[in-house]
């Protein structure tokens, strides 16, 4: 069986998101990566641990009609289609499966065998085994279940793959990408996260220290997004982004079902909320009950130790 | 302009699931449904722009048990002008739900469809993408920001790290993302209003669409609980315990 991935880059790297749909890959056959965008890409893509060959199409933007009309075009070769399930692969891969008359498994956390997959449903409240009838897979991945490819050991050759015709029907207007020091959210080893009981979106910079001290990501709930004291890509949780990172730190979170979707596969857990029977402590390792503005700067005055 | 604007009947998100002991799906019976919340969004927004006047009629589309009725009222009691039901009892999944809303597309002949970016009880995220590749139209997937003029839909979508804006030719798939819009309450006069307003009422054979799931449930069980830990007294405790304990930091 051969697999192929759809790559989610910046325009320069390939993100962890895509090492992980990688490694899932593996789990189901070879490996072959589609980058559609620029070279410097593509020979990222060839590096990756697990990658048996780069097909490359050079595109300036990654639009869905074109992309999904490109991925149809190659489908022939393969078994299974895959992509992380980031905002592009939710937006191309549906797409793709339509094209091919195929149901597609969304946001799998778990490969049982080649028909047979794992996924959330109901906010991760439930787990489903899905066997799919379908000749072709088309799947996206939880990144967080799968621990990504290496990023480096990998030789693959570089191939030049067609673009399908354009359907002409969409066309790039323009991208406001927040420029940031800290590491992305789905991929970072740790993320500090806010709720609504920051209170204001001044107060969230509070945040800033620990989160420079310890190298994390940023992240919020989605009651701190709703209230307008977060931007909505920071947004940890079913609806927003999930992440399982080595340490996960909740400011001032309760805990709705939705959020916990979102970030309960973290290895360490911590909780600091003044309301003690707060959800959030159910799922936590370490919880300190109290006052999140008093505790904030005592927590980094201790890092800082 | 007319506007199409699908509605599934969904568990309320309020509702905490329980699973089926027999491992067959989730408890429905006696639970809370409502309208799923990205659908609520896609109505508000095709009630603005008919408020706007750059829409003229709002169909809502609806497919699964004679109940999700309910919902359909609720989006006419919002401002939706007429009602299909597409009735059926079987789950039917977004491959079929595309199928089926492409064929009720090419019958009312709207410019604009716009559907909730996914539905809270199977989280699929797929049926708005499908139906444009269906229709061969163009995708404004995630949308926070719609406008529609000179014939052409340019939606800002969120993306991960920010925003991007697409271009899309009418006739064009808009799907919500949460911030597109804050919906409103139905007040008790367009509740009643709505009362008056049509549905029709058809099944999938009518449309010519065979339903058959392609993904069989083998099972449905509860996620692995996390073990609740120990609560610390401190700053500095917790700060130990992650440098001694757990070795995070």
């Amino acid at each position: 069986m051969t697999v192929l991935v759809l790559a989610d880059h910046d325009g320069a790297s390939i993100n962890q998101p895509t090492r992980s749909a990688i490694a899932a890959a593996g789990k189901l056959g070879d490996v072959h990566l589609l980058v559609i965008g620029p070279e410097a890409v593509a020979q990222a893509g060839a590096k990756i641990a697990g990658v048996a060959k780069v097909l490359h199409a050079a595109t300036e933007h990654l639009l869905a009609e074109p992309a999904a009309a490109l991925i149809q075009s190659l489908a022939g070769n393969y078994t299974h289609l895959l992509a992380p399930g980031s905002a592009l692969g939710k937006n191309v891969m549906p797409r793709v499966a339509a094209l091919l008359d195929v149901q597609p498994i969304s946001d799998i956390s778990g490969i049982v065998d080649a028909d047979t997959f794992v996924r959330p449903i109901y906010a991760g409240n439930a787990l489903a085994t899905v066997q799919s009838s379908d000749a072709k897979k088309v799947i996206t991945v939880r990144a967080a279940s799968f621990d990504p490819a290496a990023p480096e050991g990998g030789s693959a050759p570089i191939e030049p793959a067609q673009p399908a015709a354009d359907p002409g029907v969409s066309s790039f207007v323009g991208a406001e990408i927040v420029k940031s020091e800290r590491p992305e959210l789905t991929a970072a080893r740790v993320v500090v996260s806010g709720g609504r009981a920051i209170g204001s979106a001044e107060n969230f910079k509070i945040l800033d220290g620990i989160a420079d001290k310890l190298g994390a990501a940023v992240g919020a709930s989605r009651a701190a997004v709703d209230a307008g004291y977060a931007p909505n890509d920071l947004q940890v949780g079913q609806t927003g982004k999930i992440v399982a990172p080595e340490l996960y730190m909740a400011f001032g979170i309760s805990g709705a079902i939705q959020h916990l979707a979102g970030m309960k596969d973290s290895k360490v857990i911590v909780a600091i909320n003044k309301d003690e029977e707060a959800p959030i402590f159910q799922v936590a390792d370490y919880g300190l009950v109290g006052d999140i503005f008093k505790l904030i700067p005592e927590i980094e005055a201790e890092l800082n130790k | 302009m007319k506007l199409l604007v699908p509605v599934k009947r969904v568990v309320d998100y309020n509702v905490k699931v329980r699973v089926k002991p027999d491992g067959t799906g989730v408890e429905t019976a006696n639970v809370k449904m409502s309208m799923n919340p990205f659908d609520e969004i896609a109505v508000e927004e095709a009630v603005r722009l008919k408020e706007k006047g750059i829409a003229t009629e709002i169909v809502a589309v609806s497919i699964g048990p004679s109940q999700a009725q309910e919902q359909i009222r609720t989006a006419l009691a919002m401002g939706a002008d007429r009602g299909i039901l597409v009735e059926t009892a079987d789950t039917v999944e977004p491959i079929a739900v595309a199928k089926l809303l492409k064929a009720i597309v090419e019958k009312e002949g709207p410019q604009v469809v716009i559907l909730g970016k996914q539905a809270i009880d199977d989280d699929m995220n797929a049926t708005g993408q499908m139906l444009a590749a269906l229709l061969g139209w163009g995708q404004g997937t995630f949308a926070s920001k719609v406008e529609i003029a000179d014939g052409a839909a340019n939606v800002t979508r969120e993306v991960d790290g920010g925003l991007e804006t697409v271009r899309l030719k009418l006739p064009a798939i808009v799907t919500t993302d949460l911030r597109l819009n804050e919906p409103r309450y139905a007040s008790l006069p367009n509740i009643m209003k709505a009362r008056k307003k049509p549905i029709e009422t058809i099944k999938p054979a009518d449309l010519g669409v065979d339903t058959t799931p392609r993904l069989k449930v083998i099972k449905v069980e509860e996620p692995p609980k996390r073990q609740a830990g120990v609560k610390v007294a401190s700053a500095a405790e917790l700060v130990s315990k992650l440098r001694n304990e757990a070795k995070v930091i």
